[in-house]
C-alpha cells in the first residue's frame, strides 16, 4: 500500500521531468548553435538535431510511463502472460 | 506447459545462436574500434575534431536505428519464426560490414564516401536490432525454467566476446602491417571488415541446421501466432506499460553501464589519457577476458536469487565509482610513472612545415595551420589554431633562442610569401648559404596519436583491474537481462516486445555514451580552460543510471516467472 502511494507520487514526478528534459535540451541546442562559428555551425546543428530527434519521443514515452504510474497501472505487476494479453 | 530440451541439444542451440550473435557484435564493433582512422578516410582531412564527432555520430546512427530493426525483424520473428528471421539479419549484417570495407575514401569519391558509410551503418544497425531479440528468445524458449538465466547468459557473453574478437583482429593486423600501411586509404584497417564475410558464411551454415523454437512451432501449428505483433505489443496498454517499465526501469541503465565500461573506458584511456594504441587495447583485452565468465555466473545467480537486485547493484556500483575510477585513470597517466613517446613524424599536424638554418645555428621552423604540434616536449607546443605561425625551434640550443611570429592567414599571406620574407629578413640574420636548403618537411594529415604514453607495469595492471571492475558491473546488469525480458512478455509477441526496449536502452541510451560523453566534455571547454573537464562526460551515464536505478528499485519485482511458455 505504502509502495503504491510512492509509485503514484513518482508517476507525477516523471510526468513533470519529461517536458523539463525536452525544455532543457531545446535551450541547450539554441545556446550551443548560437555560440558556434560559421565553420562549425552545420556540424553543431546536425548534432543537436540528432539529439532532439532521439530524445523527444523517449521523453514522451517517459511522460506516458509517469501517467501509467500515477494511474496505478504498476501497483500490481502481471504474474502471468494472460494478464498482459 | 513446458518444453524440456535435451542437454546435448541445448548446447547446440546456444552454440549456434551465440556464434551468429558474436559475429554480429564483431561486425558492429570494428567500426567503433577504427573510428579515428575512419574519420580520416571518409571525411575531409582538415575537419579535425568535427570529423571524429561526425564519425561518432555515424557510429551512434547505427545504434539509433536498432529500435527500428527491432520493430521490423521482431514483427517478422513473431509471424514467420525466430530461426529464419535471425538468419536474415545475419546476412544483412555480414553484407553491409563487408561493403563498408569496399567504400573508397573521401580523397577518391568525396562526400559520397561518408554518405555510403552512413547508409551501410544504418543497415548494420537494423540487422543488429533484429538479431539479439531473436537469439535470446530462441535460447530462452529452449531452456528449462530454473536455468533460463544461466542459459541465456551465454548469449550475453557474445556482446563482450565480439568486442574481444574485434580488438584482437585489429591489433593483430596493425602489429603485422605497421601503422602507416594499416592507416592508408586501402590499408589494413579494411581487412577486419572483409573478414566478416567468411565468419558470416560459417555462421549461416551452422544456423541453417537448427530447428525452430518448440514453443513457436506449437503456437504456429495451433494457428495462435500473432497476426499483428506491433499492434499487440504497443497498442494494448497492458503490454505497452510493461515495455515502458522494461525500458525505464532496467534496460536504460543497463545500456549506459555497458557502454561506459566497454567503450567509454577505452575511448577515455586512448584519447584523454593518451595511452599508447596497442597498450590501451591490450589492457581492454585482459579486462574483458577476466570479466567474461561473470556473465554466466550472474546469469546463474539470477536463477537462484532473482534478476532485479543483481542488476540494480550493478547500476549502483557504477553510479558510485565511475568518477573515482576515471579520476584515477587521469592521475595515473599524468604521473611520472609513464614515459612519453614523442615522434616528430607523428606529432606535427599542419599543411606545411619548413626549416631555415641561420648563422647562429638557430633553426627557424615555419609551420602553417597547426592543429597540434609538439616538438622536443615543452620547447614547442601549439594546440588548435588556424593562424599561420612561425616559430624557432632547436634541438641543439636552449629555449631562450626560440622565436615565435604569428601571422593571421586571413589577411591573404601565404606560406611561401612568409617564407620568402623570412629568408630576406635582415633582422633574423639568415645564413644566405643555407637559404636554398629550405625543405618542406611535411604536408602531413592529422596524426593518429599525438603523444603516446607507455605505462609502466604497475600502472598498466592497475588500469586493467579498474576496467575489469567496470566490466564486472556490465556483467551484473547484462548477464540476467535476457531472461528478465523474456519473462516479461508472452510468447506470441515476445520477439517484438522485448526487442524494442532492449534496443532503445542499449542502442540509444548506451550507444550514445561515447558521442554524448565527448560532446559534454566539449561544452566544458573555455578559453581559460581549453582542455575542459575530462570527467564531465561521465555525468550522462551516471544521470541515466541513477534515474533507472530509482525506477527499478521502486517499480520492478524480483520474482522469477517460472512459466514463459504461455
Amino acid at each position: 500500500m505504502y509502495m503504491n502511494t510512492i509509485k503514484k507520487i513518482l508517476g507525477l514526478v516523471w510526468m513533470c521531468l519529461a517536458p523539463a528534459i525536452i525544455w532543457f535540451l531545446v535551450a541547450q541546442a539554441i545556446q550551443k548553435i548560437g555560440l558556434s562559428t560559421d565553420l562549425t555551425r552545420s556540424n553543431v546543428t546536425l548534432q543537436w538535431v540528432i539529439i532532439l530527434t532521439i530524445f523527444t519521443p523517449i521523453c514522451i514515452g517517459f511522460f506516458i510511463f509517469g501517467y501509467y504510474g500515477l494511474k496505478g497501472e504498476y501497483d500490481q505487476l502481471p504474474t502471468s502472460s494472460k494478464d498482459v494479453e | 506447459m513446458s518444453f524440456v530440451t535435451k542437454p546435448s541439444k541445448i548446447s547446440l542451440v546456444i552454440g549456434a545462436s551465440s556464434v551468429g550473435t558474436l559475429i554480429e557484435w564483431y561486425d558492429f564493433y570494428i567500426f567503433g574500434m577504427l573510428a579515428t582512422i575512419i574519420s580520416k578516410q571518409f571525411f575531409p582531412s582538415d575537419a579535425g575534431t568535427s570529423a571524429l564527432l561526425s564519425t561518432l555520430a555515424i557510429f551512434a546512427a547505427g545504434f539509433i536505428v536498432r529500435p527500428f530493426g527491432a520493430l521490423v525483424f521482431g514483427r517478422l520473428g513473431d509471424i514467420i519464426g525466430r530461426k529464419y528471421t535471425f538468419l536474415l539479419t545475419l546476412v544483412l549484417m555480414g553484407g553491409s560490414t563487408f561493403a563498408i570495407g569496399l567504400v573508397p575514401g573521401f580523397a577518391t569519391i568525396g562526400w559520397a564516401a561518408p554518405i555510403l558509410v552512413l547508409i551501410l551503418r544504418l543497415v548494420q544497425g537494423l540487422a543488429l536490432g533484429g538479431e539479439y531479440g531473436g537469439a535470446a528468445t530462441y535460447v530462452a524458449e529452449h531452456a528449462p525454467a530454473n536455468r533460463r538465466g544461466f542459459w541465456t547468459s551465454w548469449i550475453q557473453t557474445t556482446a563482450t566476446l565480439g568486442l574481444f574478437l574485434a580488438l584482437g583482429v585489429i591489433i593483430f593486423i596493425r602489429s603485422n602491417q605497421g601503422v602507416e600501411a594499416f592507416s592508408a586509404e586501402w590499408g589494413g584497417w579494411r581487412y577486419p571488415f572483409w573478414m566478416s564475410i567468411i565468419l558470416v558464411v560459417v555462421s549461416i551454415l551452422i544456423r541453417m541446421k537448427m530447428s525452430e523454437s518448440p514453443m513457436f512451432t506449437k503456437l504456429k501449428s495451433e494457428g495462435k501466432t500473432s497476426t499483428n505483433p506491433l499492434k499487440e505489443s504497443f497498442g494494448h496498454k497492458a503490454n505497452f506499460k510493461m515495455v515502458l517499465l522494461a525500458l525505464f526501469g532496467a534496460v536504460m541503465g543497463q545500456g549506459v553501464i555497458w557502454y561506459t565500461g566497454q567503450f567509454y573506458a577505452q575511448s577515455f584511456i586512448e584519447t584523454v589519457c593518451k595511452v599508447e594504441f596497442v597498450q590501451s587495447r591490450n589492457l581492454m583485452l585482459w579486462a574483458i577476458l577476466f570479466a567474461t565468465p561473470f556473465f554466466v555466473i550472474f546469469g546463474y545467480l539470477s536463477d537462484r536469487i532473482g534478476r532485479k537486485w543483481i542488476m540494480m547493484l550493478g547500476m549502483l556500483a557504477g553510479i558510485l565509482t565511475y568518477r573515482p575510477i576515471y579520476q584515477y585513470f587521469l592521475d595515473a597517466t599524468n604521473a611520472k610513472n609513464r614515459t612519453e613517446k614523442i615522434d616528430l613524424a607523428h606529432t606535427i599536424s599542419s599543411e606545411k612545415i619548413a626549416t631555415v638554418d641561420v648563422k647562429d645555428r638557430t633553426k627557424i621552423l615555419v609551420v602553417q595551420k597547426v592543429d597540434t604540434a609538439y616538438l622536443d616536449g615543452a620547447i614547442f607546443s601549439y594546440t588548435k589554431t588556424d593562424t599561420l605561425q612561425i616559430a624557432a625551434e632547436f634541438s641543439d640550443i636552449n629555449a631562450s633562442k626560440i622565436q615565435y611570429v604569428q601571422v593571421d592567414p586571413l589577411d591573404g599571406t601565404q606560406f611561401d610569401t612568409v617564407l620568402l620574407q623570412l629568408k630576406s629578413s635582415a633582422g633574423l640574420n639568415l645564413d644566405t648559404t643555407r637559404i636554398a636548403d629550405v625543405v618542406v618537411l611535411s604536408k602531413s594529415a592529422k596524426p593518429t596519436i599525438l603523444v603516446e604514453k607507455t605505462l609502466d607495469h604497475a600502472t598498466y595492471w592497475n588500469l586493467i583491474w579498474l576496467v575489469f571492475v567496470q566490466i564486472l558491473y556490465v556483467t551484473m546488469v547484462y548477464g540476467p537481462i535476457a531472461a528478465f525480458l523474456v519473462e516479461l512478455f508472452p510468447t506470441k509477441i515476445r520477439y517484438t516486445s522485448m526487442s524494442l526496449p532492449y534496443h532503445i536502452g542499449n542502442g540509444v541510451f548506451g550507444g550514445l555514451v561515447p558521442f554524448l560523453g565527448t560532446l559534454i566534455v566539449e561544452f566544458t571547454k573555455t578559453t581559460d580552460n581549453p582542455a575542459g573537464d575530462p570527467l564531465a562526460g561521465l555525468w550522462y551515464p551516471i544521470g541515466v543510471a541513477s534515474i533507472c536505478l530509482f525506477i527499478g528499485v521502486i517499480y520492478l519485482t524480483n520474482k522469477v516467472d517460472k512459466e514463459v511458455m504461455d
